[in-house]
Formats: structure tokens, sequence, C-alpha cells
């Protein structure tokens, strides 16, 4: 796979990256090792679990799948003395438009996976653990099974890890092709073997009845790698990274209308939208303004250039004051993009400068989440589609008076009100770009008729 | 008994209500006079929450820093609403909850989840048999829109598909609520029907080389909540609202399921299981349910026909009665045998008892009728009223011993006259021939056979749907069968014509209606003591110990 971006920006704080794209690295054990792979989990293995689950949860560390929930609450969940099996899984799923960070580790750095799965798998005491690698990733899935073949052979998988008396086995799942499967009730019905569709939670959570009706973690590439970092450096080192409630680094997958796209490993909250559009990717194509950006996936609400956002600010002496706040001044991090109405979600931040057709690009959106709809309830299965025919309709000239209202009305009774997550994924576009952008798409609609809706 | 469950505090629409520990919202909500809408939810079956149409707003008491519910200015628990709108199906009470089924934001939910399953509906409804029972119908009334806002092409999908023998689907009419798909996979124990394609264009239909023939599959249509699934027998042949319904039981095995029959102008359109958690839950097997044509067939017979040489001549009632008798009369009580049937009621095999004591008759039996039972409802007693017959001494314990002695009895000129109640004698073990020989044939039926054509006296009898009565299943229920549709002709209820022909060989009299064969039975039978046909009730009363638990 070529490189987007071959050499780390100045910028960034390689931790998680810091082997991708590095020269004369190999996928391989033995390039692993040299480099000292495999070291944390010695150190883990000589940790009592919970200590492990400690550090994490002292590092304050959030899933970095698209939910930002913190990962040691999660491993917390894990009831004291469960009797079930305990299961652990790689959610390797990456499917978000716009998000093409975890293909990377998988591709150039399997063994760093590998060994922060081992990690966490001991800490949370799952003897089984799973791969689900999206089926896009052939290579990705064989690149893995050969990297479980070398960590077994050299004793980080198996029976008795190096003497520690914990047993581990780690197996490749590869999907079929559906985007619901990143999504992790979704994904534990698929790899049972059933159509990939969500849970109704309650009473499916994960942790109590996951997999096989029983307690399972299920974490993404990048906060496994995360959690063998912590295991390096301790919780609290970890938390210094960042900023508070939003440590650690955090991939960021810049795609559009910037001059130099591609994968950044940046401090999370340790820059701004401005600073990385322009610093950090170049800016924007020569005589071009920038007209809005996606900050977490497709999936996130859309935002503004020309927007002013209030947001509330601690100071140094514990006050808080209401500052107002350009797209540029929005740090990438957790907390500052909810705060502006969107999401840090799985970190693909897609540029859109003056050339785009905010229509157009809903369509683009509305047709990926129409696509990958499950069909199992109602109001997604439905309306994803409804909102696509929509505005496929606008664009091809047969606007009518009242398309944007129903447009925006379709999104509004799909979002909160579906069993998964996908109903927001799919609801959210259309509410804010037809929030946001009303005029475009009332031009589109007043070309047959009035200017009404 | 185990303890009863405590009883929970659950406020709905305002209002403090108890429940037992255990209760489903929705279930909890429909009981406090809340109904909410549902199209997936089915009380039988797991509850997956797909259609989202019974959302409510739900909460739970306000806690205070002491980990003690805030308590209001009623003395009541505060409630803390959970902002998203909540399913109702899927979720027991708990201590304390609130729940909200009329809010603005419950409304606007249920208009939207409405809009949503209109929108790609073919909207049909004129030529649906679905229509007049549709719950899209009726929910639409209630939570839908005047208009439609949707101006795009609707989704495609395969229409009249063949999915068994006995069902038929319109894909662009299924909501795709899973509920048949959950029947067959939790009930019918048949894991045949599934999801294909994904989005607004998932599809219904049978796994690649399966078919829906499960004995169970009308059970999909009776719980389909639109037209999608329909029942090849009965689709387009009439408009629902048209149906008389009559509750009564199905009669084709010793399950003795409870049913719907569905009739108009004395003609069967359908049969349907009638709920009965002591008996068949919520379901009934394809061959009981449609195990009824025989009783539309032209070929009934209508009128009361007396031998003439090698023909039958059509006779009134008192010239059959009179000739039985007087060819009962030409034989001794050892010359006679009669054979019953387990397809009679209580009332008719009582009578038919009282028939074989006044003519001291000692040969007498019913024909036992098995088949392969399953692990739901199908009985191996294909009978449905065997218990009735040993309880009422029509039968021995092993119903069919004394059978085979007749049929050697008739074989060998013993037994030289044989009155065979609903029964075909040459399915039972007799040869065409040796039901020749005999000097008396006396016959009740209700369609013709090999024995009806060699009949002496043909006595016209009425089917299940044509008669009240009541019956015991394998369990020992007490159940009761109402009469749907008026007999044919001059068909007599059989329950009339045992007690005329009892009448006319004892003098005995005094039997004026059904109610009062049961009289008889409750004072002379001790297991119906105290009963009588109105206290059997729509379920059925428990008769006699033999109780096994309904399934699911």
């Amino acid at each position: 796979m070529p490189a987007i971006s071959r050499t780390p920006h100045p910028r960034e704080r390689r931790i998680i990256f810091k082997n991708i794209d590095r020269e004369g690295w190999t996928p391989d054990i033995d390039c692993y090792l040299k480099d000292g792979g495999y070291e944390e989990l010695k150190k883990a293995l000589n940790m009592q679990p919970q200590e492990i689950v400690s550090e994490v949860k002292a590092s304050g560390l959030r899933g970095r799948g698209g939910a930002g929930f913190p990962c040691g609450a999660k491993w917390g969940f894990i009831r004291p003395g469960e009797t079930k099996p305990i299961y652990l899984i790689c959610n390797a799923d990456e499917s978000e438009p716009g998000t093409f960070k975890d293909r990377y580790i998988i591709h150039q750095d399997p063994h760093q996976l590998l060994e922060g799965m081992i990690i966490s798998c001991f800490a949370v005491n799952a003897r089984l653990a799973y791969i689900y690698i999206r089926g896009e990733f052939p290579l990705g899935a064989k690149i893995l099974e050969r990297a479980i073949e070398e960590a077994k052979g050299h004793g980080f998988i198996g029976k008795n890890i190096l003497g520690s008396g914990f047993d581990l086995e780690i197996y490749v799942h590869r999907g079929a092709g559906a985007y619901i499967c990143g999504e992790e009730t979704g994904l534990i019905e698929s790899l049972e073997g059933k159509r990939p569709y969500p849970r109704i939670k309650p009473p499916y959570f994960p942790a109590a009845l996951g997999l096989y009706m029983s307690p399972t973690i299920v974490n993404n590439v990048e906060t496994l790698c995360d959690v063998k970092y912590i295991v390096r450096i301790g919780g609290a080192e970890y938390a210094k990274i960042g900023r508070p409630n939003n440590t650690g680094t955090r991939l960021l997958c810049v795609s559009g209308d910037v001059q130099k796209p591609g994968y950044f490993e940046l401090e999370t909250g340790g820059v701004t939208m401005g600073e990385l559009i322009y610093d950090i990717c170049g800016g924007l194509k020569p005589g071009r303004k920038l007209k809005a950006v996606i900050p977490g996936g497709s999936s996130a609400k859309v935002l503004r250039a020309d927007e002013r956002y209030k947001i509330k600010t601690k100071r140094p002496d514990g006050t808080t004051v209401e500052e107002e706040i350009g797209i540029d001044d929005i740090r990438i991090d957790f907390d500052s993009l909810a705060a502006v109405g969107s999401m840090a979600g799985s970190g693909g931040v897609i540029v859109m400068d003056d050339s785009r057709d905010m229509v157009w690009a809903l369509n683009n959106i509305n047709e990926f989440y129409a696509h990958e709809s499950c069909g199992q309830c109602t109001p997604c299965r439905e309306g994803s589609l409804w909102m696509q025919k929509i505005t496929a309709r606008l664009l091809d000239g047969g606007g009518m008076p009242g398309d944007t209202d129903t447009l925006k009305s379709a999104a509004d009774n799909i979002a909160g009100r579906t069993i998964c997550a996908f109903g927001e994924a799919c609801a959210w576009p259309t509410q804010s770009f037809v929030g946001k952008f009303r005029d475009e798409f009332l031009a589109y609609t007043s070309k047959n008729g009035n200017q009404q809706g | 008994m185990s303890e009863p469950a405590p009883l929970l505090n659950v406020q709905i629409d305002g209002v403090w209500h108890q429940f037992p520990k255990g209760t489903r919202v929705i279930e909890a909500c429909a009981r406090a006079g809340k109904f909410v809408p549902r199209y997936c939810y089915h009380p039988k079956l797991s509850s997956p929450g797909n259609c989202r149409m019974c959302l409510i707003e739900m909460g739970m008491p306000k806690m205070g820093p002491d980990r003690k519910p805030e308590l209001g200015s009623d003395g009541k628990p505060v409630i803390n609403w959970i902002p998203r709108p909540q399913i109702s199906c899927a979720q027991d009470i708990a201590e304390g909850m609130g729940v909200k089924t009329d809010s603005p934001l419950v409304q606007e939910c249920r208009h939207g989840v409405m809009e949503f399953l209109l929108i790609n509906h073919p909207l049909d409804c004129p030529i649906c048999d679905q229509a007049g029972e549709c719950e899209l119908q009726e929910f639409s009334v209630q939570y839908g829109n005047g208009g439609s806002r949707f101006r795009e092409e609707k989704v495609k999908k395969p229409k009249h598909v063949v999915l068994g023998p006995r069902v038929t689907l319109d894909d662009e009419r299924c909501i795709l609520c899973s509920r048949c798909i959950r029947f067959m996979k939790e009930i019918a124990k048949d894991d045949v029907l599934g999801f294909a394609s994904r989005g607004s264009h998932t599809y219904l239909t049978a796994h690649p080389g399966r078919v829906l023939d499960s004995n169970y599959s009308l059970n999909t249509v009776d719980i389909c909540p639109v037209g999608a699934l329909t029942s090849t027998d009965f689709r387009f042949k009439m408009r629902v609202w048209f149906l008389k319904e009559t509750k009564s039981i199905c009669t084709s095995c010793a399950t003795g399921c409870n049913t719907i029959v569905g009739s108009r102008q004395n003609v069967i359109y359908r049969q349907t299981p009638r709920e009965n958690d002591d008996v068949n839950s919520a379901w009934m097997c394809d061959y009981g349910r449609l195990n009824f044509h025989f009783v539309n067939s032209k070929d009934r017979l209508n009128e009361p026909q007396i031998r003439s040489g090698s023909t039958l001549e059509n006779v009134n009632w008192n010239t059959a009665f009179g000739r039985a008798v007087e060819e009962l009369k030409r034989y001794q009580p050892d010359e006679i045998a009669v054979i019953g049937s387990g397809r009679m009621t209580n009332e008719e095999l009582w009578l038919t008892k009282k028939l074989i004591d006044g003519l001291k008759v000692t040969h007498y039996d019913i024909v036992p009728r098995t088949g392969e039972a399953d692990d739901l409802l199908l009985n191996t007693d294909r009978n449905p009223n065997t218990n009735g017959a040993k309880l009422l001494g029509v039968s021995s314990d092993e119903p069919g011993v004394k059978l085979r002695r007749i049929i050697d009895g008739v074989s060998s000129g013993q037994i030289k006259a044989v009155i065979a109640l609903h029964e075909d004698l040459t399915q039972a073990g007799l040869s065409a021939p040796s039901l020749e020989q005999l000097g008396a044939l006396i016959v009740v039926g209700i369609l013709p056979n090999e024995t009806t054509k060699r009949a002496t006296i043909l006595l016209p009898g009425v089917s299940f749907a044509e008669k009240r009565g009541t019956m015991i299943n394998a369990k020992g229920r007490l159940q009761r069968l109402n009469r749907a549709i008026q007999s044919p002709g001059n068909a007599h209820e059989d329950w009339e014509i045992l007690r005329d022909l009892v009448q006319q060989l004892t003098g005995e009299n005094g039997v004026y209606l059904i109610e009062d064969v049961f009289k008889q039975m409750a004072e002379n039978v001790p297991q119906f003591e105290g009963l009588s046909i109105s206290k059997v009730g729509d379920l059925g009363v428990r008769l006699l110990g033999v109780a096994e638990a309904a399934p699911a």
C-alpha cells in the first residue's frame, strides 16, 4: 500500500505510529523484537491484572473507535470472580468513511497490536480473543495471521505464555463487507455466524451479555495499541500526554481538499483545526476557501467554516469563561469537538473547500448509509434510503418545494429512535448539512417552484 | 405453587399502578389501559425491538445523595426521565419506574415510524387479504398521517413468493418485524426463514434449498401483522370482515387446540388458533387447521335413507327410525355391535352408551386412530375425545381391543347387526364383503364411503362445526365445541339422532336440549358433577387429573 505521508510532520508525536513508514521497518517479529518488542508483555505478565486495569483507568484512555468511551471503565464492567468465559475482541472493521488509521497498524506493525491485545486479555482475564477485520482487508488478515503464528512460535500466544500460567488464543475473523459489523454488538452477532444485526441495549451490553452471551470487551485497534504504551510508561505518565479527559495521542486521517492529506499522530487536543489544515496539511488548494469540515468520520456533524462557536473554557484558576471561537480555533479532541456540536469520532477529518456542492456531498454520504443500513429497525432502514433518494432527486434537477423540510424531518425521525448508533450516523449528516447549508438545498428545491422548504 | 411475584410500583402517564415483578413494560401499559402499538413484539416470542413502534418515554426514580429515591410533594418518587425514547417491549418494569405513553415525543415517534413503514409499502389494501385485520391499517388510523410526503419510487421486491406448500409471501408488504422468523426458530424449531439483502432492500425468504413446509407454517400467517404472509388456502377467498367468528376447538387430534372458525353463509373459510395457555398457547398445526374442507363438501349426506334392494332411498326421519328399531329387534343383544367414534362429543357418547345399555349390547368400542406425534401440539391420538369415550364407557381403557372381537364376530357371522357411528368400518378392519353379509347396518355419517354405501339405514349426522357439545382432551381438559354453521339438508345433530334412537328403543324421554344431556351426565358421572355446558366456558376446565404445561 503506498503511504501518503512518509516522513512524520514535525508537529506529530508518534507513539502508536512510531514504526509506520519507518526506514527499514518490516512487519515480521524479528524486526519487532530487535526494536524491543514484547518487553511490555513481559512487564505486564509480572503485574497483577487488576494493576493493569488501574493503570488504564489512570491513563484516561478513551476508546479510539468513535464513541470515545473510557477504556478502563469499560474493562471495569467485567465482574470480579466472573465464572463465564470472558472474550476480548479487537474491532478492526475500520469502515467509517474518511478513516484509514488502523489499516496502517495492521499492515505495518501487527505485533504492536498483538502485544497490546495479549496485555489487555491478561488484564481482563480473557483466554480467547478475536480480531474482527473487515473483509476488504484481505492482506491485513494474512499479515495478522502470520504475526499470530510468529508470536505463538515465540511463546507469546498459546498455553502458559512466557511461563506465566496465562493461556490465550487469538483468531482472525474476516468480515464480509458490511459497515454495521463495526458496531460492537453487530460485530458480535457476525462473529457468532449470524447476520450482524446490532443487539438491543439493554439488555445486551457486551461486558455482560456479549459473545455467546458471555462478558466481552470490544476495543479498537488503536486503543489496544495504546494499552501497550500505558504499560510501558504507566497510566499517570500517559495521562500527561494530551489534555485532561482527552489524554494520549490521536491518529487523525485527513482527506479532502487539502494540499497534503494523510495520517498524523498528534497529541489529543494538541492542535487546532486551523493548525491541522494550514500547518500540517499544507493548507487548501490555491485560490480556494474553506467551506466545511467533517471532523470525525462521515457520520460526524459537519462544521461550517464561517460558524462561530460559543465554548466554555476552564482557566488555570479554576474559573470558566465563555469564549466565541471560529472553526480554526477548535481543538481536535473529544470534548472540544463535542462542545461545538460534533464529535472527534473515528479521527477522520474530511475537509471541503468552496468548490464543493453540499447537496452533492450529502448525497455521497447518504448513498453510503443507505447502502450500509443493516435494515433491522424501521427508522434507519426506511429513512436512510428515503434521504438518499431525496438528495439524489435534488441533484438530478427534480427538487420540489418541501423537499428540504422533508429531508430534515426524516433525519429527525431516525436519530435517537434506533437500535444502534447507525441511526445517528446516518441522520447527523443530513441534520447538519441541511441545517447549516439550507440555502444550497433550497436552491435545488426552488428550481422547479418557489423557495418554500 | 411458587410464591407470587412481588408487586412493583410503576407510574404510567402520571398514575401509579402495581404490577408483578417480571411484567414487560408494554404489558403493564396495556393493563393500565394505555395500549402501546407494536409490530414486532409478540408475547409468545423473543423481543428483538426492531419495529420501534412501541417507543415510550421512560424514567427511573431520581436518587438523592443518600442513594434513596427523592420523594415529591405527593410522597411518590420523583422521576428522572431518560431523554431518548425507549422501547417498551424488551424491558421489564422496575420499582419506581415512570412511563409516558402519550407525550408529544412519543406521539412524534409513532408518527415517524408509521410514516417510515408506509413509504415503501405498496398500499394495496383493496386486494390484500389482511385488510380488515391489518395492524398497519389499524395503527395508521391512530398514528398515521393524512397524506404521504414520499415522492420517490418505492423499493421493488418479490411478490407472490411460494414459501412453502401452504404459505404465500408478498415481500413488498412485509415490514420486516421478524415475527415469522422467530416463530419458526423458537416455537416450531425449524429455523427455515430469514432475511436476505440489507437496508431497505431486505426481504424475507426461506433459506436456500429449504421450503417452509413445517406442519406449523400457517401460524406465521396468523402472527404476520400485515398482509405479507398469506394462507395459500384462504387467500382471495373472502374478505375477513364478512367472516362470522365462532369459538371452537380443533377435532383433528387429542390436543384439542382452541380455535376460531371463520364462516360466512354456512361455508367455512378458515380456522385459526385461539389463545389458551392451558392447551395450545397461541398456535395450532396446519393439519388440524386445514382439516375442515370436508365440511363444505358437495357430497354431504343430506337425507335419511333406507335400503331397498340394491339402492338407498330417501325417507323421512320417522320412517328411518321406525325401520331401524324394526331391524334391531330382529337380533339378540349378542348379535348386535355398536361401533362409536372418538370424534363424537361427550353428549353423543353418553347417549351412545344409553343405546348400548338399552340394547343390552356387549359388543361395542370406538375405532382408535393414531399417527405420529410431534414435540409441539400434534398428539399421537388423532381422536379428539378418547378420554370422553373411556370416561363414559363407550370404550374400554384400551380403545380398539373389543373392536378386534367385533371384526371377528362379523366375519364369522356371529354378529349380524352393526350400528356404526361416524366411522367407515372398512377403514377399521372390516371388509366390505363382510359388511354386505350383515342383516342390519345402521350408519350415522356425514359423507359417503364404503360403509355408507352398504348401509341398510343411513342417518345423516353433522360435522364438528355444525354442533355444540363437549370433549375431553388428552390432558383431561373439558372443552366446548360451538356451532359455526348450519348443517346441510335434513341432517340432524348426532345427539338428537341418538336420543331419538334411544327413545324409540327404550321409551326413555325427557331430553329436549343438549344442556339436558349434559345435565344427565353431571348427575350421573362424578367427574362432571357441578358442571354445565356454559360453565365449561371458552377456555375449558380441568376435568381429569392429567396435567401438563402448554408449550411456550
